[in-house]
């Protein structure tokens, strides 16, 4: 997999380098602004209000 | 490329495989930094932001006037600058501004006021909920706090002192602690009673540490900080 994407990365190693970092950064802004706040519901210890639900 | 051989494509899946689970625990330990450290990076920046918003309502002059009969106070927003909280028992630097709403969203920015009960200083029971880990963790550790411990809130430049009554755990359905005399249906309350929940135990949902005050004395806040 991460063989394959840096082989159809374009240009010489330096931009390779460059662009699997945006590539990294892009992921790791995915999950810390959607992925992980949709997970983090799904914790034990985030219910703190006393309901009929439980 | 030359013919690939069996023991080629062997590697091939075993190395998909295991870049597949290097993955994994790399995301595993992001998202264990996203929460026990990022949760309380954005709290931290959202009280920033609410403690300016109240400071500025509070500062503002009709904040502070008797609002007229024929003109009730008008309801405070979800999510908005509510009150603010500060228990001397968890530290001097303990100071929470407590948000309107106790939905999960609104949580994330600080404790949260059960909207159904009254606001702090009035005959009943003003309650807060808040998160004991994750997003900053202001009741992590409300299990510290004693009987006789002070709780003040400062909502329209009044501080309220309420006195530590009692502190128990109970179960995630016992919503008689938010009554206006908490743990006696129907029984009309005839002073006002603070009550803080969380989580218990911590990391855990299956049961609540409640925390009840009486209020001891209300004052106007003499500096606004």
């Amino acid at each position: 997999m991460y063989p394959w994407i840096w082989q159809h990365l374009p240009g010489p190693t330096a931009v390779k380098v460059v662009l699997a970092a945006v590539l990294v950064g892009l992921v790791v802004l995915v999950l810390f602004t959607v992925v992980f706040p949709w997970a983090v519901t799904w914790l034990p210890g985030q219910e703190v209000v006393v309901d009929g639900a439980g | 490329m030359p013919a690939t051989s069996t023991g080629d494509r062997v590697r091939g899946v075993v190395g998909f495989v295991g870049e597949l689970l290097i993955t994994a625990g790399v995301v595993v330990g992001l998202f264990a930094v996203y929460t026990l450290f990022w949760t309380g990076v954005e709290t931290a920046n959202e009280q920033e932001a609410l403690e300016e918003q109240f400071s500025s309502v509070e500062a503002s002059p009709e904040a502070t006037d008797e609002p007229a009969a024929d003109d009730p106070e008008p309801e405070p927003l979800s999510g908005d600058a509510y009150a603010r909280l500060t228990i001397p028992r968890l530290g001097d630097d303990w100071r929470w501004i407590v948000v309107q709403g106790v939905e999960l969203e609104t949580l994330t920015r600080g404790p949260g006021h059960y909207p159904e009960t009254v606001d702090p200083g009035e005959v009943g029971n003003f309650a807060v909920a808040g998160h004991r880990a994750t997003y900053g963790e202001p009741f992590a550790n409300l299990d510290r706090v004693q009987v006789g411990d002070e709780v003040r809130v400062e909502r329209a430049g009044v501080l309220h002192t309420y006195v530590v009554t009692e502190s128990f755990i109970t179960d995630p359905s016992d919503t008689d602690v938010l009554l206006p005399v908490p743990g006696q249906p129907g029984v009309e309350a005839d002073e006002a009673v603070l009550t803080l929940t969380t989580c218990h135990p911590r990391w855990s949902s299956s049961e609540r540490l409640i925390v009840h005050a009486t209020l001891a004395e209300s004052a106007p806040v003499e500096e606004v900080a």
